[in-house]
């Protein structure tokens, strides 16, 4: 099967990926076979058991309420590709 | 009565449900060891997990599922043991990692209550649909520069708890009253500091009308991020007016989100439906399930403090106030703490009224809180003591807390120093009233004559002739004696 051009469409929007319009097509047949390949687990009847979300399912370790990082600005403006001052800076975003 | 607005069409009813997302107190955040403190320079309380670095691992901070939990013990509610975090997707600015860590499918609060006061006195139980842990996003500054947006994170990753309510509100009142009684519990706890205009509580209003009777729900709209309880009943009002002449003029409401414009008393769209967001929520897999111990939440129990409900019950009980006096002595704890320390040792009720009255009002002209308050509650106990001994009068109490209040002294000292203490003496007493009513005697035959009106008029003449001091249940008694005479 091959998605439609119209949910093509809208999962690139939904993931902020500009596409060409040759790509539409060729993206629908790329996630439709992606989607059919996923699609023989349904093959398996899960009736009354619950979705899986991981294995060895230990207790999470919890961190301790304490101040431990932060303070380390250079760093976290490091990737930016535009800062101001203390600031990283975006294209304006008006709603 | 049941709060109703009326169109040309009759009446409708308006269906409410809130969301208000409450910062919760602790010192790192959620996910990360940055700090949650307030304010900061720019992007300095962020760690490289809340600025969404890769291959950086979020590892949950205990004491915010502690307060969760406590809160949800607050609010009567179902602890789950096991809830889970996922993921909520979208694409913002001050949202570095694409996905904000929320609890979609397993909150860790189920459902709970919250009983709200109206001003009819009556009570209305509002129920609590969940209550989850999620992260708050950074800060958009979009004031500094014409082309570009600025971006702090230090909100960033912090701890929020959203308490979603049933759509139980039926009116802009019981809107505000949940506001306010679900802080005071928060307060309370210790949860949340409740700080609206810092932004640490704020509110999602959903909004729908209907005609009364009707049992559906019709389609309803959400007003975003409303940051005082006064905004949230004044959105609540001028969105179901509007909503009103949607239906009225035989048009429909979309679903959509809203945003309310207090300058302008109204709300508008706040983004077109082709972009309404998909947030393909998906468990995060950076996270195993949460899973709590039953022990765990019982201790926690153990340990809260007394909480506003039954806090109100026991003074009513205890020291004999009103269902009125214990709602105001019990908004804070600290003003509840006040009030018994006077309590105890002190004529019970009359400590209620005089915090509820000259007390408050004193707060007040001072523009002080009561845990800066200029007479301490042993003070206040002192003076409500001189009343109760007859040493002085209410009257004269009056004016010895305005000066407790101005010098800082205690009320005996200025007692003692302006020489207030009651006249008791009989003789003295009996001799004022004489002087007064042979320099009026026009008026005793007035009185005599049928114009009871005038016993008033002698009590207030002695009263000032004796400068306040005068006991005043023996010059009442003093005066009827002598006029009758």
């Amino acid at each position: 099967m091959s998605l439609d051009a119209k949910t093509v469409t809208r999962i690139a929007r939904l993931a902020r990926i500009g596409l060409q319009p040759g790509e539409v097509e060729t993206l629908g047949k790329d996630m439709g076979s992606i989607i059919d390949w996923v699609e023989q687990l349904k093959e398996v009847d899960v009736t009354g058991v619950d979705p899986m979300i991981g294995t060895g399912l230990a207790k999470p370790r919890l961190r301790e309420d304490r101040v431990t990082d932060g303070n380390c600005r250079d760093k976290v403006l490091s990737n930016a590709p535009e800062r101001e001052g203390p600031f990283y800076t975006v294209p304006k975003v008006v709603e | 009565m049941s709060y109703r607005i009326t169109g040309s069409t009759g009446e409708w009813e308006i269906v409410v449900g809130l969301e208000v997302h409450a910062q919760v107190v602790s010192e790192a955040k959620l996910f990360s060891g940055a700090s949650a403190e307030y304010g900061g320079e720019p992007n300095t309380h962020v760690s490289l997990v809340d600025a969404g670095f890769p291959g950086m691992l979020p590892v949950l901070n205990r004491e915010c599922v502690a307060q969760a939990v406590r809160t949800g013990l607050g609010l009567e509610a179902e602890i789950n043991l096991f809830s889970r975090f996922d993921r909520k997707n979208y694409f913002y600015a001050d949202l570095p990692t694409g996905y904000q860590i929320s609890q979609f499918a397993h909150p860790i609060i189920g459902k709970g209550k919250v009983l709200v006061d109206l001003a009819d006195g009556s009570t209305r139980e509002i129920g609590v649909t969940r209550l989850h842990l999620e992260q708050d996003a950074g800060k958009s500054i979009h004031d500094q520069d014409p082309t570009r947006s600025f971006i702090d994170l230090n909100r960033a990753g912090v701890a929020l708890m959203e308490i979603v309510s049933e759509p139980d509100i039926r009116s802009p009142e019981e809107a505000g009253a949940y506001l306010r009684k679900l802080r005071q519990i928060l307060r309370y706890i210790g949860t949340c500091d409740g700080n609206m205009e810092e932004g640490s509580m704020r509110a999602d209003v959903n909004v729908s009308v209907r005609k009364p009777g009707e049992t559906e729900y019709r389609t309803r709209c959400e007003i975003k991020n409303v940051n005082s309880i006064r905004f949230v009943m004044m959105a609540i009002e001028v969105e179901a007016q509007r909503q009103i002449e949607v239906w009225e003029a035989g048009g429909t409401v979309d679903q959509e989100t809203r945003l309310f414009d207090h300058v302008r008393g109204e709300t508008r769209s706040l983004r077109s439906k082709e972009d309404a967001h998909d947030y393909r929520y998906f468990p995060d897999p950076d996270l195993l399930p949460l899973v709590i111990e039953q022990a765990w939440v019982d201790e926690l129990k153990a340990a809260l403090p007394e909480l506003p409900e039954a806090k109100r019950a026991r003074l009513e009980q205890e020291y004999g106030v009103s269902r009125y006096e214990s709602s105001v002595l019990c908004v804070e704890q600290a003003i509840a703490d006040f009030y018994e320390t006077v309590a105890r040792g002190a004529d019970a009720r009359l400590a209620a009224n005089w915090m509820l009255g000259d007390f408050f009002a004193a707060l007040n002209r001072t523009g002080r809180s009561i845990e800066n308050s200029p007479v301490s509650a042993e003070g206040l106990r002192e003076l409500l003591g001189l009343i109760s001994n007859s040493t002085i009068n209410g009257k004269i109490a009056k004016e010895v807390l305005e000066d407790m209040v101005e010098t800082g002294d205690s009320a005996s000292a200025i007692v003692e120093r302006k020489g207030l203490r009651q006249v008791t003496d009989t003789g003295a007493i009996e001799s004022a009233i004489r002087e007064i009513l042979a320099a009026n005697s026009d008026k005793v035959e007035e009185y005599k004559g049928g114009k009871d009106k005038l016993f008033g008029f002698f009590v207030g003449q002695t009263m000032k002739a004796m400068k306040g001091k005068g006991n005043p249940a023996l010059v009442n008694e003093t005066l009827k004696k002598l006029l009758s005479e």
